[in-house]
């Protein structure tokens, strides 16, 4: 895959004239930063929207500051971060994060495994279920949003009503604190189930069939063949989707602001929406940038570990 | 296991996959059969099932409780926009990564995988400080800029580049054709199939967005389909909820049509992280 860098026209008789050898010269200059410029734009936006701001929101979160005057800046220090570690709010913020991200990661892998198992088949039918579990995945969440706000109406909603036809007391859904988190829970895993099983399903089909070949010469049962061929061949992936699907729990915003705005009583408050909330509504520039680096770090811990055991897949593929 | 045994089991699991199928579809349905209730009917409990009479009036009122011409369009040109950006910067970074070696390669390329990994959610408040900097907040071009060098499109279009065949290229070069010209008149054409791929995931992506626009935008002439959508909920005493799930079609139904008709792709659009 070398490229030549375009060397001067020599033929082994003539000698270049000087023109010829200065032309020769610019061009293999030209050679050698052709590939910079070419990655030079794509770098440039990198550099302007992901790493720079990286650095800046470090930069503000020692500052207290406000939207609403960006001139007048004072430096703190660390106090936003004491300030904000003593505040009951944010413990609660961090407690409910956690408790989504675990719920949202641990249930939804979990279900979506079960359901590639299933439907990883060839006849037709399991390829039409595939398509309507994975369709929810690319609807914007904040029709999504809408659409289950009007399911989870307490007084005419689908679903309180379904509750009734089989003799079930109606739930409370978003009007109150536990349930608030569970409906939120849920309307996530209904929406990225899908997504989560097509890649399970992906993994599996690249499973070398000969594996599980053997597997039937030696009449291996069913769940040995789970637990020793297919659960072990797919950890890529498992790891691959635990990742994938923390980062995505930790920057849940839209069904919040939509569905709850954080209530009731701040029950469904987690750190994207308690940055907004503190940043563009309180004018609490300092809150919402120290907050910003805190989560900044729990995804770069993430983005690390990812690397470092998809590293190798991922750069000699 | 008898043949009977065998005949149940299968419709049971016939059932199942029902069951299974309606939980993920049938919101949707209920969203399309409210949209066309009056408002009588939308307060019934228990609910109807299927609208008494037709009201198209619905998507009338939806449509014009704001300008709602203005918020598809924006949307359209956020999302056409972004994406023409990301291929005239991606394609030649794609190259360069693919196709030649050079000093700190491995290093920038390592970098522009960090952007793969960062959500924007986690980075809008510096972001939106800058834009404030630049006076681009409220405008169109705080919606396209930020995602104008798209990691994911660079990653997928290196891979494509990286199959095409050496003596494709060396053929090109005797002909002397030049190195922008064999970019993009030979190794883009190739990668035709990855382009597709790319181009939907990034349209609905963009045309799906809530966030972004939310932050970055406070009047109704750069404002996006899904912020106008979201305005009905406000919009009026009492939920309307026929009328807001008529709005809601609007930004589904575009998506549901492409996705019916070119499924593969798009599943493989949004899968091909994974691989």
């Amino acid at each position: 895959m070398r490229k030549a860098v375009a060397a001067p026209q020599i033929s082994g008789i003539s000698n270049p004239t000087k023109q010829q050898v200065r032309a020769g010269v610019t061009q293999a200059w030209m050679e050698r930063l052709r590939p910079y410029l070419y990655v030079a734009p794509a770098l440039t936006f990198f550099f302007l929207f992901f790493l720079f701001p990286i650095a800046y929101v470090i930069y503000l979160s020692f500052f207290d500051w406000t939207l609403l005057n960006l001139e007048e800046m004072d430096w703190v220090g660390f106090e936003n971060y004491s300030a904000l570690l003593a505040e009951s709010d944010f413990h609660q913020v961090l407690w409910n994060s956690l408790v989504y991200t675990v719920s949202t990661v641990v249930l939804g892998i979990l279900l979506s495994f079960l359901l590639a198992l299933w439907l990883n088949k060839k006849a037709k039918v399991y390829g039409v279920i595939q398509a309507a579990v994975f369709s929810p995945h690319i609807i914007s969440l904040v029709s999504v949003a809408m659409l289950w706000m009007w399911l989870m109406d307490p007084q005419y909603g689908l679903l309180n009503a379904l509750l009734e036809m089989v003799g079930l007391p109606g739930y409370t859904w978003l009007a109150e604190t536990k349930s608030a988190m569970i409906s939120l829970i849920l309307v996530s895993i209904w929406k990225g189930v899908g997504y989560n099983t097509l890649v399970f399903i992906a993994g599996m089909q690249s499973i070398p069939r000969d594996i599980y070949e053997a597997a039937d010469l030696d009449q291996s049962p069913w769940w040995r063949t789970l637990t020793r061929i297919t659960i072990p061949m797919l950890s890529p992936t498992l790891f691959f989707l635990l990742v994938i699907n923390t980062v995505s729990s930790f920057q849940v915003f839209d069904t919040i602001y939509v569905m709850t705005q954080g209530g009731p009583i701040n029950s469904t408050n987690m750190l994207v929406f308690y940055i907004y909330e503190q940043g563009m509504d309180f004018y609490n520039g300092g809150a919402a940038s120290a907050a910003s680096v805190i989560l900044l770090g729990l995804v770069g811990i993430l983005t690390f570990l990812h690397f470092r055991v998809m590293g190798k897949r991922v750069h000699y593929q | 296991m008898g043949h009977v045994g065998r005949t149940t089991l299968k419709m049971v699991e016939w059932i199942l996959l029902i069951g299974v199928g309606l939980v993920f579809v049938f919101p949707f349905l209920w969203m399309f059969l409210t949209a066309f209730k009056t408002m009588p009917e939308v307060y019934q409990f228990p609910p109807s099932w299927w609208p008494e009479s037709w009201q198209v009036e619905n998507f009338r009122k939806a449509w014009s409780s704001g300008p709602f011409l203005t918020y598809v369009w924006n949307s359209l040109v956020v999302a056409v926009g972004t994406l023409i950006l990301q291929f005239l910067i991606g394609v030649p970074a794609a190259y360069a990564f693919a196709r030649y070696r050079f000093k700190g390669k491995n290093a920038l390329f390592g970098l522009s995988l960090i952007a793969l990994m960062i959500p924007s959610q986690v980075i809008f408040l510096p972001v939106y400080v800058q834009m404030s900097h630049w006076g681009l907040v409220d405008t169109l071009w705080a919606l396209i800029l930020p995602f104008g060098a798209s990691a994911f499109g660079i990653f997928l279009l290196r891979q494509s580049f990286m199959q095409v065949p050496d003596e494709v290229i060396e053929a090109a070069r005797l002909d002397n054709a030049s190195e922008w010209k064999i970019m993009w008149t030979i190794m883009v054409p190739l990668a035709k199939p990855v382009l597709v791929t790319f181009g939907l995931f990034s349209f609905i992506y963009h045309w799906n967005d809530y966030f972004w626009p939310l932050i970055m935008t406070n009047s109704d002439s750069v404002r996006t389909l899904p912020i106008g959508i979201s305005m009905l909920k406000a919009a009026e005493g009492g939920k309307q909820w026929n009328v807001i799930m008529a709005g809601n079609m609007m930004l589904v139904f575009p998506i549901l049509v492409v996705f019916f008709f070119a499924q593969r792709h798009i599943i493989n659009a949004f899968v091909y992280q994974s691989k």
